[in-house]
């Protein structure tokens, strides 16, 4: 079981594309293993809507091997296509049909018979949330609803890999915690999801490996947490009761633990691993302070990004 | 299935969908019936008279020039549906459905044939209804069934030349508004042709164009088959000239459609 999950389903080597003298990827390397949700997080313009429409055969690259679901992608796009699904960063729905129409589209298209397509439609309209739009014109649904039509188009096919271009930009705060919630389920019954975000807490949140990508190069990968660890930054934060254990604290850190006297915290800096949250204990047991409240604070991702490109975080969007 | 199969069930899917789109936005349909109809009602009942006098037919008057217009009126009514292609194929391009087309193992031509096919009976809705108005108002074609046969036969070759074109002129626009301003200069065929008034009234530059552009055999071979005047060697050229066009707008709307995935 563990071998078949760690099998690439996609991979690229050399991932090249430029628009005239714009390069738009400069070479990019991809592995992502069955049943996993990659992420490819970086700022408007780095090139993640580029790759997936290379993924997804809807443009060629202009060099670079690429594998998608054991298939070679500029030989056989029609096998790759018959594995994929795509959701766009912009609505791929037929606006002018209905959501139930636009589904029994897709069934069509993916040959399922009538009947079948009848009730694979019914079921998706359920487990996305849009029974009750189901006889409405696209047109008019709101952007969470078409984001959901959008997926449950893809969905139709039961495609074992499935792109989503930034699924949640532009979505209010509950419709991105419902589309996470679909992902995850998605993710639980072994579909391999290739997700581009600009939303750092996106990323955190779903997948399994970040890749960060900044004008056409990855900078970085790694899970979320080894990406944290690639930056300094993090540290223990210690609470006290009076300013006394504050001062002794104080004493025994030193100069590059920064103290806020009113809250009556020390930051002690830290990796956050194990061993020096024991060296810290074993200090303050030694030391005999009275700690009231202790708390570990490791990097996030914007500060991943800050540290990788030297770059604030001017074009990220950062959605709280 | 076959892969043939699933090449006609996809065309079929596609035809579906344009059908559903005309059903549901009937506007752009309605216009493009009521267009042409008012043009036959304009110029016989308006221009009819003086016109039919100029003739120089033995019957003159209104209704000689009512058997005259018809196959310009039919002419234009597929100009007009061509206009009607391309900006339904212009606006669809737009959406992002088209892109999700594209990444899905489905026959790569049946979004143009869906539009083709679609367009094809929407334009063939205007003619019966135009044909409809002629006959009511007088139009007496001498035509048996063989020659309605052959009329209809070239008036659906034409409109499938026109519709091809009219495709990749949806595809090649940036726009909608371009896409309904490329096929006007269709509408101007008919009159610059035998549609309205026959050529050899024309002064001598328009006259040469008149008699060579495609649309005037067309015409030609229209009235000889639907009223018995002489057809000559018009048949052929309309036949080869709906060839030529269906192929070059073929070709070149697949090119544009493999070409340029991204606008």
């Amino acid at each position: 079981m563990t071998a078949t999950r760690l099998q690439p389903v996609i991979s690229a080597t050399g991932l090249r594309k430029s628009y005239g003298d714009h390069v738009v990827l400069d070479g990019i390397d991809l592995n992502v293993p069955s049943g996993t949700v990659f992420s490819m997080l970086g700022p408007n313009g780095a090139g993640k809507t580029t790759t997936v429409q290379i993924l997804s055969t809807l443009i060629r690259s202009d060099g670079g091997e690429v594998r998608v679901a054991g298939h070679d992608l500029a030989r056989e796009p029609e096998a790759v296509r018959a594995a994929i699904g795509v959701t766009g960063q912009f609505s791929a729905v037929d606006n002018k049909l209905t959501g139930e129409e636009n589904l029994i589209l897709m069934a069509d298209l993916r040959r399922l018979g009538k009947r079948e397509g009848r009730r694979r439609a019914a079921q998706l309209l359920e487990r996305l949330d849009l029974v009750d739009a189901a006889r409405k014109i696209a047109f008019t649904y709101s952007g969470g609803m078409r984001r959901r039509l959008d997926l449950a188009m893809t969905l139709v096919g039961d495609p074992r890999i499935i792109f989503l271009d930034e699924p949640t930009t532009g979505l209010d705060p509950r419709s991105r915690r419902t589309m996470w919630q679909i992902v995850r389920n998605l993710v639980a019954g072994g579909v391999t999801i290739f997700l581009t975000t600009q939303q750092l807490e996106e990323a955190d949140q779903l997948a399994d490996r970040i890749a960060v990508l900044d004008h056409g190069k990855i900078v970085a990968e790694g899970t979320p947490t080894e990406l944290k660890r690639l930056v300094p930054g993090g540290h223990i934060r210690l609470e006290f009761a009076e300013t006394t254990a504050l001062e002794k604290a104080a004493r025994a850190f030193g100069d590059a633990a920064p103290l806020d006297a009113e809250a009556l915290t020390l930051q002690v800096p830290s990796d956050g691993g194990v061993a020096s949250l024991r060296a810290l204990l074993d200090r303050l047991d030694r030391e005999s302070i009275d700690v009231a409240e202790l708390s570990v604070h490791t990097p996030d991702l914007d500060d991943v990004f800050l540290a990788l490109t030297g770059r604030q975080d001017g074009e990220m969007e950062v959605v709280a | 299935m076959s892969a043939l199969t699933y090449t006609l069930t996809d065309w079929s899917t596609m035809l579906r969908r344009q059908m559903r789109h005309m059903i549901r936005y009937p506007s752009l349909t309605v216009m493009l019936v009521g267009m042409p109809v008012v043009f036959l009602l304009l110029f016989v009942y308006v221009f009819g008279g003086t016109l039919g006098a100029g003739l120089g037919g033995v019957a003159g008057g209104r209704s000689a020039y009512l058997e005259y217009v018809v196959p310009g009126i039919l002419l234009m009514t597929i100009a007009g549906g061509a206009q009607g292609t391309a900006i339904s194929v212009a606006m669809d391009m737009t959406e992002g459905i088209i892109a999700r087309f594209r990444t899905m193992a489905i026959s790569r031509a049946s979004v143009l044939v869906g539009h083709v096919v679609g367009s094809l009976i929407q334009t063939m809705i205007s003619m019966v209804v135009v044909l409809g108005v002629a006959l009511l108002i007088g139009f007496r074609p001498s035509a048996g069934p063989p020659g309605w046969i052959a009329a209809i036969g070239l008036l659906v070759l034409t409109t499938f030349a026109v519709t091809w074109l009219s495709v990749a002129f949806g595809m090649v626009s940036k726009s909608v508004e371009t896409a309904s301003n490329i096929p006007m200069f269709l509408m101007l065929l008919p009159f610059l042709g035998s549609g309205f008034v026959p050529t050899d009234s024309m002064p001598a530059g328009i006259r040469w164009f008149a008699e060579y552009q495609p649309f005037t055999p067309i015409m030609e071979t229209l009235r000889g088959l639907l009223m018995g005047t002489p057809i000559g060697n018009s048949g052929i050229l309309a036949v080869a000239w709906c060839m030529a066009i269906t192929l070059f707008g073929f070709v070149w709307s697949v090119r544009l459609y493999g070409r340029n995935p991204l606008r």
